[in-house]
């Protein structure tokens, strides 16, 4: 039986970005702040510190900083009429677990939303009218306009000292940024990294065919800087472990460099590690939230009574949570109704990787997770898409994340998997090969969705979140175009030979290879309840005291990395409770 | 997958024209005898080799010549030295997984959180699926060698006569080579599965690492490829396409 705890003014649930974030923005604010965090606590020493963490077998070979499974994962099939089975191994994406959440493992790459994604049913009309979208697409807008995040996209790259060149400040285009950037208030808070060879190659290259190449943003510091909060970060040394391993160097954003060295000396704020929360209580009416109910490490149950109620797990937890305290209507696909697990999105990641001359040196040791350069003259509908027929777009990058040989070395296709042919094979490619890439959009569909598996359950005996998603035409027709891009520009920068994987009509999901971390939807924001979990404040339409964090409020996916709108999209919310919410709590909205 | 995974008529092409002549194992030991030679000793404790032990410390490369498997069976520690040979030959691109120490890193991960499927789901039921839902049998990492290699050597013993470590290079090169192709099977488990998923897998894997999980000795495989290791700070040579200076650095402190 749960024991009840001393009530506070707010349990946040989660300690990763979006939990620190409306932490610190609330304790700011006066109030009582209570964090839950069903991982351990960590910090850049000693969890990360050099050599330690530099370490290819316990990061990427055995998941060291990412969800333990054997506790909680979640099912996953192609299409309602499958059987869902466990994702047992981690594969396809990487939850992570802790304190500072994915925000540790994380690559860095901080990108914003283009505005017609926020607003793309509306745009789609306007532009190639209502039979430009196929049958059985969700396709809505999400209630809110880029305008209005705008200064919390800011907030949340100064927050991270993010490196990059603005290409439009308040609608002046600006040589050196991406010419296809909405405008943005002022320039980043630094300047972009060094460009590694994959990088340098790639802007070369895609410049002669007539693109538009700048430098990605990235949330690793190029100089030394000091946030808002006063953390402090130091440059990063492009050290090649960034993806998969927290940051030696205080250089890559997280909670822990970011955030936490100032939330942590405010006494009005307190974190409980080891507490899994179970559900969100409500009252009798079903209408307000008492708090929420976690289990600790030893197994007891414990009922954390809070004012208000921030759900700030990841995408899986926040969704999961909210199908299983039974707060808004579960979405059904075939009569279309309810919306908690509706529009779950992916994204599509196409992945090619070049091979040089021996005398052309990548060095692919060396990198940073966000650093690279890329193009956007193929994001959301910067190109038209009429001759094309089929919604989305997607970031082509040349990208140096840094790479060891335990996390693989990519080699030619046909060379041997083993023996000697393929030791000839790893010598003469580690040094020579380099990898560009195009992260396309998912959108929505009627047959995508997530709800609660009828077979498996988890360590503490609650039904696992079942994902039923697959690709479909209209997202790989998209890939094959961009698929022919990639050859395009792999040729021009050089490549004696090319291979790798593009997504094609018939292919499946496969959950096996690592693809994106970038699961999205199922708890969407937007401005009509039947369509949409969360107001535009990402509050509850249900439960007002209620507010859901994370990228499941996307509509649908986008193209971008999310952290960046995720990150934007919590100081939003966190703003408008502090600013409206808690002067006079109750709906945000009104329908 | 494993309705497909059966002896199939294949075990007379198999080995068809392979002399059946025994061939003695040579013993791993003299192999790599050179190692306790070198002044190696192993740790009072040895680590463990997993991510989430292994606060002893470690050799800063292994005795492999000495080391005593804590999981394998004699047969089986035969089996894993001789498919290590072979995995990764010596040859003139540089050293074999047997010279750097890959059965120890395999044996001592065996003790490892993984090896128990510790950090995976592994509730039932469990159901066969197509290959892109992933990994779905209940055979944890420890299962895969135990029944992985009785296995092969069963069927190595039944058509050859000699176990998978008693056969000529050529010999092992094709069974391991079968086994890959999927067209030498088993009905104990998914022999395919087995190697490449754990097997070459986990061999990659010692032969890579660094060098306190008890392969990659003397940190040879990075010096091979030219990778520096946990060196780590690259700010000054990153804007350069061009060879970097350097060799490796270990988590140790070693330097190659």
């Amino acid at each position: 039986m749960a024991s009840p705890a001393k009530p506070v003014d707010v349990v946040i649930v989660g300690f990763g970005w979006t939990g620190a974030i409306m932490a610190i923005e609330l304790a700011q604010a006066g109030l009582n702040v209570l964090a839950l965090e069903r991982g351990e606590d960590a910090a850049t020493v000693p969890n990360w510190s050099y050599p330690k963490v530099l370490d290819e077998i316990a990061q990427s070979a055995r998941n060291g900083l990412l969800q333990n499974l054997s506790k909680t994962t979640v099912t996953i099939r192609h299409d309602k009429n499958g059987r869902a089975l466990p994702y047992r191994q981690i594969g396809s994406f990487k939850p992570g677990t802790g304190v500072g959440g994915a925000g540790i493992h994380w690559s860095g790459v901080h990108s914003r939303v283009m505005p017609q994604e926020l607003r793309l049913r509306s745009h789609i009309l306007e532009r190639y009218g209502a039979r430009f979208i196929p049958p059985g697409m969700n396709l809505q807008d999400w209630g809110i306009s880029f305008e209005e995040l705008e200064p919390h996209f800011d907030r949340f790259e100064h927050v991270c000292g993010t490196s990059g060149k603005a290409g439009n400040i308040q609608g002046q285009i600006l040589e050196g940024g991406n010419p296809f950037e909405a405008p943005r208030s002022r320039e980043f808070p630094l300047p972009p990294l060094t460009d590694p060879p994959t990088s340098a190659l790639f802007a070369s290259a895609t410049r002669d065919l007539g693109y538009h190449p700048y430098p990605l943003p990235a949330a690793n510091a190029s100089r030394p800087y000091t946030n808002p909060y006063g953390c402090q970060l130091g440059p990063c040394n492009f050290c090649g472990f960034c993806s998969d391993y927290g940051c030696i160097n205080y250089s890559k954003a997280s909670p822990q460099t970011t955030i936490l060295p100032l939330l942590y000396r405010m006494p009005n704020f307190s974190l409980r590690t080891h507490a899994h929360v179970l559900k969100v209580n409500t009252d009798s009416s079903g209408k307000h939230a008492t708090g929420v109910t976690y289990v600790d490490a030893q197994g007891r149950e414990t009922e954390q009574p809070a004012t208000l109620v921030i759900l700030a797990a990841f995408h899986l937890h926040n969704v999961r949570l909210m199908l299983s305290s039974g707060i808004g209507k579960p979405y059904d696909p075939d009569s279309g109704e309810g919306t908690v697990g509706r529009n779950f999105c992916y994204q599509l990641l196409d992945s090619v990787n070049l091979f040089f001359d021996q005398s052309v040196y990548i060095n692919q040791f060396m990198g940073a997770g966000g650093v690279g350069q890329a193009i956007e003259d193929f994001y959301a509908d910067n190109f038209d898409h009429g001759p094309l027929g089929f919604i989305g777009g997607g970031v082509i990058w040349g990208r140096q994340t840094g790479n060891g040989p335990v996390r693989g070395i990519p080699l030619p296709s046909g060379s041997p998997t083993w023996g000697s042919g393929w030791k000839a094979a790893v010598k003469d490619n580690f040094l020579h090969s380099g990898r560009i890439e195009a992260q396309l959009s998912n959108m929505a569909y009627r047959g995508c969705y997530l709800d609660l598996d009828p077979t498996y359950r988890d360590a503490y005996g609650t039904p696992l979140l079942r994902m039923t998603l697959n690709w479909q035409d209209n997202d790989l027709r998209m890939s094959e175009f961009f698929g022919e891009r990639l050859s395009q520009i792999g040729k021009a920068m050089g490549a004696k030979s090319i291979s790798g994987r593009v997504l094609k009509r018939g292919d499946s999901w496969d959950t096996r290879a690592y693809q994106s971390t970038h699961i999205n939807g199922g708890t969407a924001m937007g401005a009509d309840p039947r369509t949409s979990v969360l107001n535009k404040y990402l509050q509850s339409w249900d439960v007002p005291n209620l507010f859901v964090l994370g990228a499941n409020v996307f509509a649908h996916g986008i193209g971008y990395n999310p952290t960046g709108l995720v990150g934007g999209l919590a100081y939003w919310a966190a703003a408008n409770i502090r600013a409206s919410y808690l002067k006079s709590p109750g709906p945000l909205v009104r329908v | 997958m494993s309705s497909n995974d059966r002896p199939t008529s294949r075990r007379d092409f198999l080995f068809s024209g392979v002399a059946l002549t025994p061939i003695a194992l040579a013993p791993v030991a003299t192999t790599l005898a050179t190692s306790l030679a070198n002044g190696d000793a192993l740790p009072e404790s040895a680590p463990s080799g997993g991510p989430l032990r292994g606060s002893a410390p470690a050799p800063d490369h292994p005795a492999t010549a000495d080391y005593h498997p804590a999981f394998f069976t004699p047969d089986e520690w035969a089996f894993i030295n001789a498919a290590c040979a072979r995995l990764i030959p010596a040859d003139e691109h540089g050293p074999s997984a047997l010279e750097l120490g890959v059965p120890q890193y395999i044996d001592r991960q065996m003790g490892t959180p993984w090896a128990d499927g510790a950090i995976w789901y592994m509730q039932a039921p469990f159901f066969e699926a197509a290959a892109e839902f992933g990994y779905q049998s209940q055979l944890t990492p420890r299962q895969q060698y135990r029944l992985g290699i009785a296995a092969i050597d069963r069927l190595c013993q039944e058509r050859l006569r000699q176990p998978f470590a008693a056969l000529p290079p050529a010999q092992q090169d094709d069974v391991l080579k079968q086994i890959e192709k999927g067209s030498l099977t088993s009905a104990d488990l998914p022999l395919k599965t087995f190697f490449s998923g754990f097997l070459l897998k986990n061999v990659m894997e010692g032969y890579f690492g660094d060098p306190m999980y008890g392969g990659n000795k003397d940190m040879a495989s990075w010096k091979m490829i030219g990778y520096p290791g946990v060196r780590g700070d690259y700010l000054e040579w990153v804007g350069d396409a061009k060879p970097y200076p350097y060799g490796p650095v270990s988590i140790y402190g070693k330097r190659g």
